[in-house]
């Protein structure tokens, strides 16, 4: 069992007067590459926020790593939504990234010549190197999410959360992301990401988590997503736009 | 010094402190603190005098913070509660100020605490009330005040200078980085504390907002650089006193009233001129735009 890297046990969280999750559990394996998917108003970015500690939880276990969070807190790298920082912060790309380096850096001191380096190889490894010195409010929305993604980057974590990384970005930057994900998973990294687009699940994400408010389901994509667990996730209405796929003719690939 | 030389450097480091505090009120998007907290360090000198009998600048100060601290708690609080953000700092400034007011007309009377001083403040009687240092000579107690709480603020800025910029700009990242987020809010909520009541007795509490939030608003519009708008935040609160204080010469009137209408000059030209935010530049670059596609 060492290679259960976060195990969740009756998990509850509440936002205002409502609880929006109750009894939570499933483990995650070191290096599977899950997506959490469900409606809105599901609890996925609640669920994210209440594992990381950064929401309380009601009640329940969370244990990372065979230990709590704060004792494996620099395994874990986190890569909020975009749209919770205020991007017309006067700061450039290239500080953004440094940002992530801010705990091996240490208090009292200040980002050092290495460090810039260090971010400036992330962003490159992105495709950003030519940004590095841009107010982030100049940034498309898909070149902000980039400068996240190379954050999260050189914090070197085992462990990456990600909220909503796919949306509003651009096809390249996708891809892109979707690159930097699969490379990360084959160096032994675990990661999870909330998204939102059924459609690209199964060619994605090797493990599915299908929640709306507590686990639907969770494992392997062939196996969890089906179209009865789809169903059961979004209420039942939602139609599958897989189903209409063996009416259409594939253009030769 | 001459007298026009001590309330010109009072007011100079007034204008030095607050703009840089003033600074990270507006990427906080916490400006209206400013403005709540100006108004209960007057509660907290009113305790602080009430308890010890006597209006120095040690309990002045200790008052202050105990006040901004309890300010921002109490916020926070309502706010947990489900009252929206504004609406509790209205709540909870309006009724400690509306507490020291009645303290101060019912047990402080007598003292040299008046509601018109604290909030206009009485700049020109700084230079009367001196202390004599050694090396230096005699030095007004405001300014030695202020000087000493313009080197900490400065100091704890640079020091934790990543901190603050983190903290600012994305607080989830800094608190799954182990940064005490909570902790640095009331640290910080705590240095516009201090630095209110230092300039609270030399400028009042109305300038001190000036001074906090318009110097910052307006270095703002000049760059995209945090480091850059700290010292053209600082600089331009220095450059509000001086000029502040020959407008007041030249028109006869209230210095503290013509530094914080200063400050509000320099804030219409930054918002005119500025390089990359100023409207004249948007206007001329849409121009340029349309004429040449």
């Amino acid at each position: 069992m060492r290679d259960i890297v976060l195990q969740v046990n009756h998990l509850a969280a509440a936002y205002r007067k409502n609880t929006v999750l109750h009894d939570v559990n499933f483990t995650v394996r070191a290096g599977s590459l899950t997506g959490i998917v469900g409606p809105n108003g599901a609890g996925k970015s609640t669920l994210i926020k209440t594992l990381l500690q950064l929401h309380p939880a009601l009640s329940g276990e969370i244990r990372f790593y065979q230990t709590t969070y704060q004792k494996a807190k620099d395994k874990i790298g986190y890569v909020p939504q975009r749209g919770s920082v205020d991007w017309d912060f006067p700061t450039t790309a290239l500080d953004v990234v440094t940002m992530g380096l801010y705990r091996k850096i240490g208090w009292l001191k200040w980002p050092r010549a290495k460090h810039k380096a260090k971010a400036y190889e992330a962003l490159e490894k992105m495709g950003m190197a030519d940004y590095a010195n841009r107010q982030i409010s100049q940034l498309s929305g898909g070149q902000q999410q980039r400068v996240f993604l190379a954050r999260a980057l050189v914090q070197d974590a085992d462990m990456y959360f990600m909220d909503e990384p796919l949306v509003g970005v651009d096809a390249a930057t996708e891809r892109a992301i979707m690159a930097i994900l699969k490379e990360l998973k084959k160096a032994g990294k675990t990661v999870l990401v909330v998204h939102h687009d059924l459609q690209t699940v199964s060619e994605y994400f090797d493990h599915v988590m299908l929640l709306n408010r507590t686990v639907i389901n969770y494992g392997k994509t062939e196996v969890v997503f089906t179209k009865e667990n789809i169903a059961k996730t979004y209420g039942g209405n939602m139609r599958w736009m897989g189903e209409e796929e063996q009416n259409v003719v594939h253009s030769v690939k | 010094m001459s007298y026009a030389g001590w309330i010109i450097f009072t007011a100079s480091l007034v204008g030095f402190s607050c703009g840089l505090i003033g600074v990270f009120l507006i990427l906080r998007k916490t400006a209206m603190m400013a403005d709540a907290i100006s108004h209960t360090v007057l509660l907290g000198i009113v305790v602080a005098f009430l308890i010890t009998g006597e209006l120095s600048g040690v309990y002045m100060v200790i008052g202050g913070i105990v006040a901004g601290i309890v300010t921002t708690y109490l916020v926070q609080l309502l706010r947990s509660l489900d009252v929206q953000h504004d609406a509790s700092m209205g709540i909870v400034f309006t009724t400690l100020f509306a507490i020291g007011v009645i303290l101060i007309a019912t047990k402080a009377g007598n003292a040299h605490l008046d509601v018109q001083h604290a909030l206009m403040g009485e700049i020109t009687f700084i230079p009367f009330h001196t202390t004599t240092l050694p090396f230096i000579g005699d030095v007004p107690v405001a300014v030695v005040l202020l000087a000493v709480i313009s080197v900490v603020v400065l100091l704890l800025i640079v020091v934790f200078y990543k901190e603050w910029k983190l903290t600012s700009f994305d607080p989830a990242l800094a608190a799954s980085l182990g940064i005490p987020v909570t902790l640095m809010h009331y640290l910080f909520m705590s240095l516009v504390s201090v630095t209110t009541v230092a300039s609270f007795d030399a400028v009042g509490a109305i300038m001190v907002v000036a001074m906090l939030i318009t110097p910052a608003a307006a270095a703002y519009l000049w760059t995209d650089r945090l480091a850059v708008m700290l010292v053209l935040s600082s600089s331009f609160g220095i450059f509000s006193a001086v000029i502040g204080y020959y407008i007041a010469q030249w028109l006869d009137t209230s210095i503290s009233g013509s530094m914080a209408f200063a400050t509000g000059i320099v804030f219409i030209i930054s918002f005119l001129f500025a390089p990359t935010h100023g409207i004249v530049q948007k206007y001329l670059f849409v121009k340029r735009e349309t004429t040449t596609s």
